[in-house]
């Protein structure tokens, strides 16, 4: 076989049965052979589109997203998304071309340095320059994109190797397969157990680790038996029933009042699978000090990063919910829930669903009525700004993977072709984009990409006319000198009309409703415009490096609108 | 205080790359690196001295486990271990000091390995706090110049220290 027949041939081996990618001189040899194997590849308009499809295509399955691309620009170009994937553990494999081995190091045309660049964005790289190795390179690939933690491995294969012929061997295991967390101590086991016993007033943070290891039911088991309720944090959402009665919804930076004060009043945190991450702690001097810790996580170096611990347990969140949850006396904690449950009422009458009508279209009604017509049973992918959070707070997700969102690296163009990406994973699902009018606009040419596959994504498009979370900050924390970001957009709705997709523009409540369900009833999607109010902020929102009980939050209503 | 880590790590290219992009990364202050080849074909050893009042060694060794090319992490700091670092000084030296800075390094196992017409290289191998000593007392004669290789540490008794 050639090196480009053994790329292929090994990706099918690893189940993979879509790859998005952009040909180029460097991989012209890999592209001749494609046609010959079980793989459809997804042309992109921008190898950053490829690499966020990739993502999407895995957090929405859980299987390894593939994205390929020439040497040099088709590789720079991967580097957002591949930044992207590792900062929000996804398991995805980047093939790039590269020049060809005896012209490495020359400067030759389209050569970079890609195993130097994306270093430090990957979980491991490897450039291939003897095809002897290129089986193995890709054995390997899979095995460490998908082990521990999970996240991005790149195999950059020069051309000549693609050319190269030798016999084709499989390995039966890789070499190699990244690091996996030991099993869980039972000392520490029954450490957390007898922690959580004695606790009044525990909490459970739960992150991306929970959806990962798939440990939703066990962590209801555990929030049920020990009657304590659950926040979550941005990528954890879905990890457990929003719906649920012990469910908070997420913490953090703009998580809900009660939720945060439930954290500084908690005496006992359980995380399950989050990293403390400076979004959901804030001040770390200040953050749940009156708490025990237990952090259940299986990357080690994430243990006693942020925050000291008391009980670390360095394992799968599942394995060990499974062995905790029978360890755990079942026990209620009546006066702690109905301390929160208080907060929640305040923070009720402040939302703003809750404000009298005062004619104006705001983000969260079309978040909201997107939820109602839904169902709550879309997957939603989202981009990163002010729609995010609206995404967050008010589209309850219950189930996980139904949210799609970039949030360690907070990547604007994430949504449109994330969104791609999960469609072609969950083809029965409903996807629905929501993106603000300026990630849109950063990776909007995919909109050939989704005609050209004639796919049924749902978008929606909330344009207030501003780059909106860095307006809001400017409005708190600069005296609202909006410096740099009003900002002018195209006719969203003409411009998916120009690609072939069914659109429409709504300026009021009343057009929401007509116009999501003209989208839903499209067999080819379709894009609605939302011009919703311009200067509205996400509240509540703690500064950045506060305590996170000290939150700017929306003023608090006239008397009449409380009763 | 400072923390040693040996480490065993698959000899490949761009593995050191990748130990010191780390460090860089996770902005980690290193004293101290040093590898080589070790006694089995295709594994280096690396011995890696960490300042701990500013960097937490066990967050090092856990970052440093986590790459692939990385076999396995020990922190030998509170481990009986033999640790040495090696040492080249060219002191200034008339043809009639040299019997005067033979006796003087004598006293800590070093040695003259190179005589020029002014100058004589000075080889000294020992704890850093040895070679530290030695320089000072070879400052006043005029130390031309100085490599030191880092320290290199093996654990003492039966144990190579990389295995638990």
């Amino acid at each position: 076989m050639t090196g480009a027949e053994i790329l292929w041939e090994c990706l099918v081996r690893e189940g993979v049965d879509t790859v998005f990618g952009y040909p180029g001189g460097a991989s012209l040899p890999a592209y001749d052979a494609l046609g010959r194997f079980p793989i459809h590849h997804v042309l992109v308009r921008h190898e950053q589109g490829a690499a966020h499809m990739a993502d999407g295509y895995a957090r929405a399955s859980g299987r390894v997203g593939v994205a390929v691309a020439t040497s040099g620009p088709g590789a720079t170009n991967l580097t957002t998304g591949i930044a992207t994937a590792m900062l929000d553990s996804v398991p995805t494999v980047f093939i790039t071309g590269q020049v060809p081995s005896k012209l490495l190091g020359s400067d030759a045309f389209q050569e970079t340095d890609v195993t130097g660049i994306t270093l430090p964005i990957t979980k491991h790289n490897e450039l291939v320059t003897d095809v002897a190795r290129l089986a193995p390179a890709l054995r390997e690939a899979f095995a460490i994109a998908r082990s521990g933690r999970p996240g991005p491995v790149l195999v950059d294969i020069c051309k000549d190797v693609q050319q190269a012929r030798t016999t084709f061997e499989w390995p039966e295991e890789p070499a190699r397969s990244g690091w996996t967390a030991p099993a869980p101590d039972k000392d520490q086991l029954a450490r957390a157990a007898d922690l959580i016993a004695a606790s009044e007033r525990p909490l459970i943070l739960a992150g991306h680790g929970i959806v990962r290891a798939g440990a939703s039911r066990l962590l209801t088991e555990l929030a049920e038996k020990a009657d304590v309720p659950v926040a979550l944090t941005l990528l954890g959402l879905g990890g457990f029933p929003a719906s649920h009665s012990l469910c908070l919804g997420m913490m953090g930076m703009h998580g809900e009042a009660y939720v945060n004060r439930a954290i500084q009043r908690a005496d006992l945190i359980v995380a399950l699978g989050m990293r403390f991450d400076d979004r959901v702690t804030g001040k770390l001097e200040t953050f749940a000090r009156h708490a025990r810790k237990i952090h259940v996580e299986l990357d080690p170096s994430e243990i006693g990063k942020n925050v000291p611990v008391d009980v670390a347990i360095q394992a799968d969140v599942r394995e060990t919910l499974s062995a905790l949850v029978p360890m755990v006396p079942s026990r209620r904690h009546r006066a702690w829930l109905e301390e929160i449950a208080e907060g929640r009422e305040d923070t009720r009458s402040r939302d703003l669903l809750h404000q009298p009508d005062d004619g104006r279209l705001y983000a969260a009604h079309v978040i909201r009525e997107l939820w109602r017509a839904t169902g709550g049973d879309a997957v939603v992918v989202t981009d990163v700004g002010q729609h995010q959070m609206w995404e967050a707070q008010y589209y309850p997700h219950e189930r996980p993977r139904s949210l799609v969102t970039s949030g360690g690296l907070g990547t604007m163009g994430f949504a449109l072709p994330a969104a791609i990406g999960a469609k072609m994973a969950c083809p029965d699902a409903e996807v629905w984009v929501v993106a603000g009018d300026g990630g849109f606009q950063m990776t909007q040419c995919e909109l050939a990409t989704l005609r050209q596959e004639n796919l049924d994504v749902k978008i929606a498009v909330v344009n207030n006319g501003y780059l909106g979370m860095v307006r809001q900050w400017q409005e708190f924390f600069y005296e609202k000198r909006y410096s740099a970001t009003p900002l002018l957009s195209p006719d969203f709705a003409a411009l998916a009309a120009a690609y072939g997709l069914p659109a429409c523009t709504v300026a009021s409540r009343s057009g929401m409703v007509p116009a999501i369900e003209a989208v839903r009833a499209s067999a080819q999607g379709g894009l609605i415009e939302f011009r919703v109010e311009q200067e509205e902020a996400v509240y509540p929102m703690v500064p950045s490096g506060a305590d996170i009980s000290d939150m700017i939050r929306r003023p608090a209503p006239a008397q009449e609108a409380t009763a | 205080m400072k923390h040693v880590l040996l480490a065993r790590v698959q000899d490949q290219p761009g593995v050191l790359n990748r130990v010191a992009s780390l460090f860089r990364r996770r902005a980690f202050n290193i004293d101290s690196l040093t590898v080589g080849a070790s006694e089995s074909r295709g594994w280096s050893r690396m011995t890696i001295v960490v300042d701990a009042t500013r960097t937490s060694a066990r967050l090092v060794a856990a970052n440093l486990g986590k790459l692939v090319a990385v076999e396995e992490v020990t922190d030998v700091t509170h481990l009986p271990t033999v640790a040495r670092d090696l040492a080249l000084i060219r002191v200034r030296c008339a043809p009639e000091e040299r019997g005067p800075v033979h006796d003087l390094v004598a006293g800590f196992r070093a040695r003259v390995a190179d005589v020029g017409s002014d100058s004589v290289i000075v080889e000294a191998a020992g704890t850093e706090e040895d070679l530290d000593s030695l320089v000072k007392l070879l400052r006043p004669r005029g130390v031309l110049e100085i490599v030191r290789t880092g320290r290199v540490a093996m654990v003492r008794g039966g144990n190579n220290g990389t295995e638990s």
